[in-house]
């Protein structure tokens, strides 16, 4: 290929992945586009991204107070952190025995963690849904957190990365008179720092994420995570108030959006691994 | 001499605490292994229960009915859109998925400059809540002010009511799949073809395979082949699993034309009640995904290296 060929192939490039980036990004910028602009201009049939007069104040006002968006925010990062936390804790010992510790009947245990991996949430909704029932839970923070304090994923992920880990640091750490533990805490997680934090991206972004399960259980506002609410105050705004539903929009998707650009590779790889299993 | 010392230490811490080492292995899996049992197998058994019975949510009583849910649920008009439509919006999504994502992905992988921020841009649909997304993707569709129709006035194309039409609805909410799956067949792509070996390009060039397309053809495509099938599973697997656009867009409408396998589950649990019948689906369900992942497992297995 000379030289003059190489450019052109090269623009061909840049010209079609502009385009079909601009394509997918295009409900986003119009997401942000009708945030900002007031009624009238949303009827015009105008193409313009940005608003002739601006209402990014008064739809975002909207949104912040006509809806309890602070509060299904709020919600978010409580259901997120705390199904997190509890799945660090209940995986990671788990994990590492599945990985360092030989045992009667590990292989077995191991078996069933991968059944478990292998069922889909929602066929599990029905019989989760009755025994959230039972607890007395339903319409509760717990009711979204209990059925996911255990994630098969981060047992199976974690204990991937444990193995690569060499026995002899674990001895070392026994002969230093650390409990079994302590070695989880104090050495096998700060040495997989990376399976934690892919495992946290696909926890977390999987349940900021989710509608089908909050749908199921929770049906007051002060509960909802972040999807569902958003979903309410579509289904609460009578007619065509696309300006406050949009801003509600954005800032439902916006801490998300940010972590991914501030942490792309991160989220990619982690979130490719979490869909693969 | 020093290097024998670890070893009989090791040796000796071994022996002393081979026992404590196997009780302290059961206390540390004892609450995952519960909570999984509890959680994830016990209710799987209980699906499996409720598919044999009447029961209806809330009800007191219950009888056993075999496999009646199963058979009525084939007689079922609803049901049979529900599997037909899920089957059309599968072919749909799957190939359009698998097309875009390997086509961007030779494209991204052609050039050096931009190759993360391309990857960004197209894979960001797939990490962003498609429940909001479904809320924007409302506006765009919107009848009269919503900026797809009118693009298409403009540029002279036909104009629809998109997600009321019974024809339209369906390869619309097929065009919202493929637009929040593209990123990941891209990103799985982008791996497949980082572990392309160049030797195969070198002995390609040897042979006289110097060109582009012959480059593409001889040694980049079948080297993805075993990658392609396996995004094939992946992207199926979600394509099956499809709700929140359906619940927040159609409601399964008009008139069942957009009725697909996890909202007739969840219409028939927690709407209509028919608990027995709900769990019927979720073993049809559980059956279309422990197949695929099953093929997934083999292609895995059969795959030389992880992407």
């Amino acid at each position: 290929m000379n030289l003059s060929m190489k450019i052109m192939a090269g623009s061909v490039r840049h010209a079609i992945l502009l385009a079909t980036g601009t394509l997918v990004l295009l409900p986003f910028l119009w997401m942000v586009s009708l945030s900002l602009k007031p009624p009238a201009e949303l009827f015009s049939s105008s193409f313009k991204l940005l608003p002739e007069h601006w209402f990014a104040v008064e739809n975002y006002t909207k949104a912040l107070t006509a809806a309890p968006l602070p509060r299904f925010m709020l919600n978010g990062v409580i259901v997120c952190a705390a199904i997190l936390l509890l799945q660090i804790i209940v995986c990671a010992p788990a994990a590492y025995a599945l990985a360092k510790i030989r045992f009667a009947g590990r292989e077995v245990i191991f078996g069933i963690v991968l059944i478990g991996l292998l069922i889909p949430h929602q066929v599990l909704a029905l019989p989760l849904f009755i025994l959230c029932y039972w607890l007395g839970i339903l319409n509760t923070y717990a009711a979204l957190i209990v059925p996911f304090v255990v994630s098969p994923f981060g047992i199976f992920l974690l204990r991937q990365f444990f193995m690569s880990i060499p026995d002899d640091i674990i001895h070392a750490a026994r002969l230093d008179g650390l409990s079994e533990l302590s070695i989880v805490w104090r050495i096998m997680l700060p040495m997989s720092l990376p399976a934690v934090i892919a495992f946290s991206i696909v926890s977390v972004v999987g349940h900021w994420n989710d509608l089908f399960w909050p749908l199921l259980v929770v049906h007051s506002q002060g509960f909802m995570p972040p999807s569902l609410g958003i979903v309410t105050f579509a289904n609460a705004e009578a007619g065509n108030d696309y300006g406050p539903l949009m801003a509600g929009a954005t800032l439902v998707v916006a801490p998300l959006v940010i972590c991914f650009f501030a942490a792309q590779r991160w989220f990619i790889e982690g979130l490719t691994a979490g869909s693969v299993k | 001499m020093t290097s024998e010392q670890p070893a009989i230490v090791d040796r000796q811490l071994r022996i002393e605490t081979g026992h404590a080492e196997t009780l302290a292995g059961y206390a540390l899996i004892a609450p995952a292994l519960v909570l999984i049992v509890v959680l994830f197998i016990l209710p799987a058994g209980a699906v499996l229960a409720i598919a044999a019975t009447d029961w209806h949510l809330g009800a007191k009583t219950l009888s056993f009915i075999g496999a009646a849910n199963f058979a009525s649920l084939l007689a079922d008009p609803a049901f049979r859109a529900a599997l037909f439509n899920t089957a059309a919006y599968v072919l749909m999504v799957v190939p359009s998925t698998l097309v875009l994502g390997l086509f961007l992905a030779l494209l991204i992988e052609s050039g050096k400059t931009l190759r993360a921020f391309y990857r960004a841009i197209h894979f960001l649909p797939f990490m962003t809540s498609l429940a909001a997304m479904a809320i924007v993707w409302e506006a765009l569709l919107h009848p009269t002010i919503g900026l797809v129709n009118q693009l298409f006035a403009a540029v002279g194309l036909p104009t629809a009511n998109w997600l009321r039409g019974e024809s339209t609805v369906l390869p619309i909410l097929a065009v919202i799949g493929t637009w929040q799956s593209l990123g990941l067949a891209l990103v799985l792509f982008l791996a497949g073809l980082k572990a392309i070996p160049q030797d195969l390009y070198d002995a390609a060039d040897i042979d006289g395979a110097d060109g582009v397309l012959d480059r593409l053809r001889v040694v980049t495509l079948p080297s993805l082949a075993p990658v392609s099938l396996f995004v094939l599973i992946v992207v199926t697997l979600r394509a099956f699993a499809t709700f929140d656009t359906v619940q927040i867009l159609t409601r399964g409408g008009p008139d069942n034309a957009s009725v697909m396998l996890l909202y007739a589950l969840y219409r028939e649990s927690f709407e209509y009640l028919r608990t027995g019948y709900g769990a019927a689906i979720a073993v049809i369900f559980l059956i279309i995904v422990i197949t695929l992942a099953a093929l997934q497992t083999r292609v895995v297995n059969s795959r030389p290296s992880h992407p």
